[in-house]
């Protein structure tokens, strides 16, 4: 499994064999606070990068999740309709949101590394 | 990832943001701080909206809502002149009690809702922050000689809520556990004088307690040593009164909305309906006579899927009757709620709703509110 990458919409992305697995960072759901529901995009969609496909609810406010590459969505986290929380107590392993068939994986070394993403958040 | 929800949209902080007397106290204790009102206000602790409120439902809660303004009406006919401004019964109102009241618009909008208590000598007002600059001048404006509007700019507001909270702090002033529900008091808690009335904004048994700005610190910190009682910031706060069906000013009640719309009736004294002798009394009258086109109703979302201020109501694949207020994930619930605002021949309990959220509709009832039932003193 590749080294993960960053987006500055607080999305990490991991490659293995063209299929990216994509969910939010610890950061994000610190700031989010506690998820109570998520709303999945369909499997087979195509989509592009930058596009809002998913929303995550905390208790006091909704949030959208981008695509961060562009590509096929082929699999979704089914656990985080009963488990949500899932998100909030492991964000970067079961946790993920979906898995994209990337349409160029160059997208994903395009990304940010983890020095660069925390570089990016002491910015914030 | 980013923040699509109105409620959280932060605006860029006002170069001079206010704060209350606990504002070094909510940092040490990791208060996330988010402008609220004009101040810099704790959303939530580390421990997060979820544990907050689960824990002031469970045992005892601290929330500091220093922010909101407080005043005395001091003079005779303090009550009478208060009631040019309100359709409450604020003259029936005996010494050592408080009641929720409304301050109506002359059109019959919502100006404010407060608090008075009557202090013998004086009245003590409570209203919210967002409006204090409003209100204070209104009930200025109509008081005759003699009785005199004196704000208390230099008091704090300390809310301790839960059904551990009387029990807690009558360890430092036994009288307290004395007081009935809306029933207010003077008493001495670990050295600071200070004013108690038994009422709240969670629906859950509690106290809020105005103590002199400069005592607050010392105060709350005595507060927070007692076994059992928790910091909550204003995100549990929230979550807590929109389960416990209770109004918030700006988002469920404002200026467009009448007495009678919003649900609250009530609040407005029947010798001042039969008088009709407060502003905006002639819509009042003709909303009761004809009934309101539109009312405020609790509204339960089927699933899990919270539906947040502004989404708007239509009837189950039909046209738009209305917008929801307030909605949120109700923690103890599990679930989420909401109010807001719908056609009259659709408020019925039970009535099937669709909610538009993000262009979908999700189906929702009208409910009853309180959503989890009001476990006050009695």
């Amino acid at each position: 499994m590749s080294e993960p990458k960053f987006t500055k919409d607080h999305e990490w992305v991991r490659l293995e064999g063209g299929i990216a697995t994509i969910g939010i960072t610890d950061h994000a759901q610190n700031a989010l606070g506690d998820v109570v529901f998520v709303d999945l995009p369909e499997i087979g969609r195509e989509v592009t990068a930058g596009e809002a496909i998913a929303v995550v609810e905390s208790v006091k406010a909704a949030s959208d999740v981008y695509a961060p590459i562009a590509g096929k969505i082929v699999e979704v986290n089914g656990v985080l309709a009963d488990n949500p929380g899932t998100i909030n107590s492991a964000p970067t392993t079961d946790g993920w949101f979906f898995r994209i068939e990337a349409a160029d994986v160059a997208e994903v070394a395009a990304l940010m590394d983890e020095g660069a993403y925390a570089a990016f958040v002491d910015t914030l | 990832m980013a923040d699509s929800s109105p409620e959280t949209q932060l605006e860029t902080p006002p170069a001079a943001m206010l704060e209350t007397p606990l504002a070094a106290l909510h940092r040490e204790l990791g208060g996330r701080m988010v402008p609220f009102a004009g101040y810099s206000m704790p959303v939530q602790y580390p421990a997060g909206i979820m544990a907050e409120h689960l824990h002031c439902r469970a045992a005892a809660s601290l929330f500091d809502v220093s922010h909101m303004g407080q005043a005395e009406l001091v003079g005779e006919g303090a009550a009478a002149a208060l009631e040019r401004v309100t359709p409450a019964d604020v003259q029936a109102l005996k010494p050592g009690r408080q009641k929720y009241g409304l301050l109506t618009t002359d059109d019959g909008g919502i100006l404010d809702d407060f608090m008075v208590a009557n202090l013998s000598e004086r009245l003590f007002l409570v209203v919210n922050a967002s409006r204090k600059h409003v209100d204070l001048p209104r009930i200025e404006s109509a008081l005759p000689a003699g009785v005199t509007l004196k704000p208390l700019p230099d008091r704090a507001l300390i809310a301790l809520q839960g059904p551990g909270a009387v029990a807690a702090i009558a360890t430092l002033a036994p009288g307290i556990a004395e007081l009935p529900f809306m029933g207010v008091g003077a008493f001495n808690i670990a050295g600071v004088a200070a004013l108690v009335s038994r009422s709240g904004y969670t629906g859950e048994d509690g106290v809020e307690v105005s103590v002199q700005a400069e005592q607050a610190e010392g105060f709350a910190r005595a507060l927070l040593a007692l076994p059992g009682v928790q910091p909550a910031g204003l995100g549990a706060r929230d979550s807590l009164r929109l389960e416990a069906g209770l109004c918030l000013y700006g988002n469920d009640i404002d200026e467009t909305t009448s007495p009678v719309e919003a649900a609250l009736t009530w609040t407005i004294g029947k010798r001042r309906r039969m008088a009709g002798d407060f502003p905006g009394a002639a819509r009042v009258a003709q909303e009761l006579a004809d009934g309101a086109k539109r009312l405020r109703v609790g509204i339960r979302p089927e699933g899990r899927q919270p539906a947040r201020g502004h989404t708007p109501i239509h009837a189950p694949g039909g046209a738009a009757i209305g917008e929801i207020t307030s909605g949120g994930f109700g923690p103890s619930l599990n679930a989420p709620v909401a109010m807001g605002y719908v056609a009259r021949e659709h408020a019925a309990d039970g009535t099937s709703l669709d909610l538009m959220v993000r262009g979908k509709a999700l189906p929702a009832v009208v409910a009853p509110t309180p959503f989890v039932p009001h476990r006050y003193a009695r």
